[in-house]
Formats: C-alpha cells, structure tokens, sequence
C-alpha cells in the first residue's frame, strides 16, 4: 500500500515536471491521472488497489465513532439505573488477528464497546481477557467483536 | 446562520458537560474499580471530546478562525484514553485489587492458577 501511495505522488510529480507548472491544482491533476494509470495497471502489484485499503480505513474510523456513542449510551443507563443490577465479570476471547498493531486497534475498539474494557492479553497474542460490566451481553459482544471488528480491521491489513 | 451556529455550539458544550457529569456520578456510585474505570474512561472520553468539538465550532463559525490544535487534541484524546483506561484496569488487576462481589465469573484468575499448576 505504501508502495503505491509513493508511486502515485512520484507520478504525480513527473506530471508536474512535464507539465513546468508548479502549483497545487497540477499536483491534484497529476495525481488523479497517477491514479487512474495504477488502476489500470493494478494486476502487476502483490496489493490489491489502495483505494480500497483507504475505504476500508474510513469503514474502520466509522466504526470508531458509532462504537463510541453506544457505549456512552450504555454507561448512562447502568449509572442512572435505580438498582445496580448489573453482573460484571471477567471473560475470554480468542483472536485471530496476529500483528501488533492489530491487536493493538483491537484492543482500542473493545475499549469502546459497550460495557466491555480489556484487562490483559496472553503473552502469546492469542487470548484476550475482557472485563463485562454485563454478563448477559457478553455473548452477544464476544459475536459483534469475531464479526464487524476483527472483520474490519482483517481487511484494512489486507 | 448565527442562529444555527450557536444551536451547534450548544449542543455540543451542554452535551460534554452532561457526559462529564454522567461519569462523575458512576465514579460515585458503581460498586469497584473496574466498574468504575469503564464509566470514567467511556463518559469522560466522548465529553472531552464533545466540548473541544463545540469550541472548534465556535472559533470557526462565530470567529472565523480556524484552530487545528484542537482538531489534534480531540484525535490525541481518542487515542490515548482507551490505552490509559486499559492500563489502570490492568494495573489493579495486578496488584488484586479485588473484583465486585457479584461478580460472576473470572476466567483469567483460573488460566493463571492453571499456568502456576503446570509451572
């Protein structure tokens, strides 16, 4: 991906040279053109087209900010419940993501579930232990987490 | 536009101070840390978040002035807060702090008594 992105400004910038205009709007004309060019040929790179990584980004910060708000929402209604009836307890999950930086996000993103915050990973990357605030729920969290966040994260690294 | 502009702002304002206030009171009233920690590191997030939203609304549009420092401080907010909120839990997990009486389940106090039994 990071590939493509530099051969898209050097393109971008040859356009330029060509052109011996120096301005911001032939840099934007060279870099659409730079991007049409990789498009076109998209089936001589090991990536896919990096487009689809930046969507797959924009998927992934939308996600962030949904998650954020829900969550708000869910802390609101234990703390202004009458009665404390909620069970909290400690769970595990397994991942199968398996870079760092993945985990990392991962981890980021249960934060921000609600009712849920990680309280430690395995030494060897492949259990997280999540802290609930309810129980209940968790099983449903521990779905939504395999299916829309590993999911989305799996194809931004992609 | 004013008009509108100044709804935006203070929603956004009147928003963070409730979500501020909201976590105050779960820091009061959950029964442990960790309960605690969630409404702290969750509320406090998006009301931060909320009132440097309305301030950079209100700079540009009643202003004029266009501030991207706190543009930054909102994505440096995002990012550090989840990171310090999972760092206290662990911190206190690890020095035993202990969990919520009705707590009904513990799976990493097993996994580490069953690691302690292979070891």
């Amino acid at each position: 991906m990071a590939f493509q992105i530099s051969l898209n400004f050097s393109i971008a910038f040859t356009w330029m040279f060509l052109k011996g205009e120096y301005s911001v709007q032939d840099f934007f004309n060279g870099y659409f053109f730079g991007l049409l060019m990789i498009f076109a040929l998209r089936r001589f790179f090991h990536h896919r087209f990096y487009l689809w990584n930046i969507v797959a980004v924009l998927k992934l910060l939308y996600i962030f900010n949904r998650e954020l708000i829900m969550s708000n929402l869910a802390v609101l209604k234990v703390v202004l419940s009458p009665k404390m009836t909620a069970r909290p307890g400690i769970f595990k999950l397994e991942t199968e993501l398996k870079k760092d930086w993945e985990i990392t996000i991962l981890a980021n993103l249960i934060t921000l579930t609600p009712g849920t915050l990680v309280v430690e990973i395995s030494d060897d990357n492949r259990f997280l232990y999540i802290h609930a605030m309810d129980l209940e729920d968790a099983e449903e969290a521990r779905k939504d987490i395999k299916n829309t966040f590993e999911k989305a994260i799996q194809e931004v690294s992609r | 536009m004013i008009v509108i502009a100044n709804i935006i702002i203070g929603y956004f304002i009147l928003q963070g101070a409730l979500l501020s206030l909201i976590a105050a009171f779960g820091v009061v009233r959950l029964p442990d840390a960790y309960t605690r920690n969630h409404a702290a590191s969750k509320s406090a997030t998006l009301g931060v978040i909320s009132i440097l939203l309305g301030v950079f609304f209100y700079f540009w549009l009643i202003e004029g002035h266009l501030n991207a420092r706190i543009i930054l401080g909102i994505v440096f907010v995002f990012m550090t807060a989840p990171v310090s909120g999972h760092l206290i839990m662990r911190a206190a997990y690890n020095t035993k702090v202990p969990l919520w009486e009705k707590s009904v389940q513990d799976d990493l106090e097993s996994d580490r008594k069953k690691e302690s039994v292979k070891g």
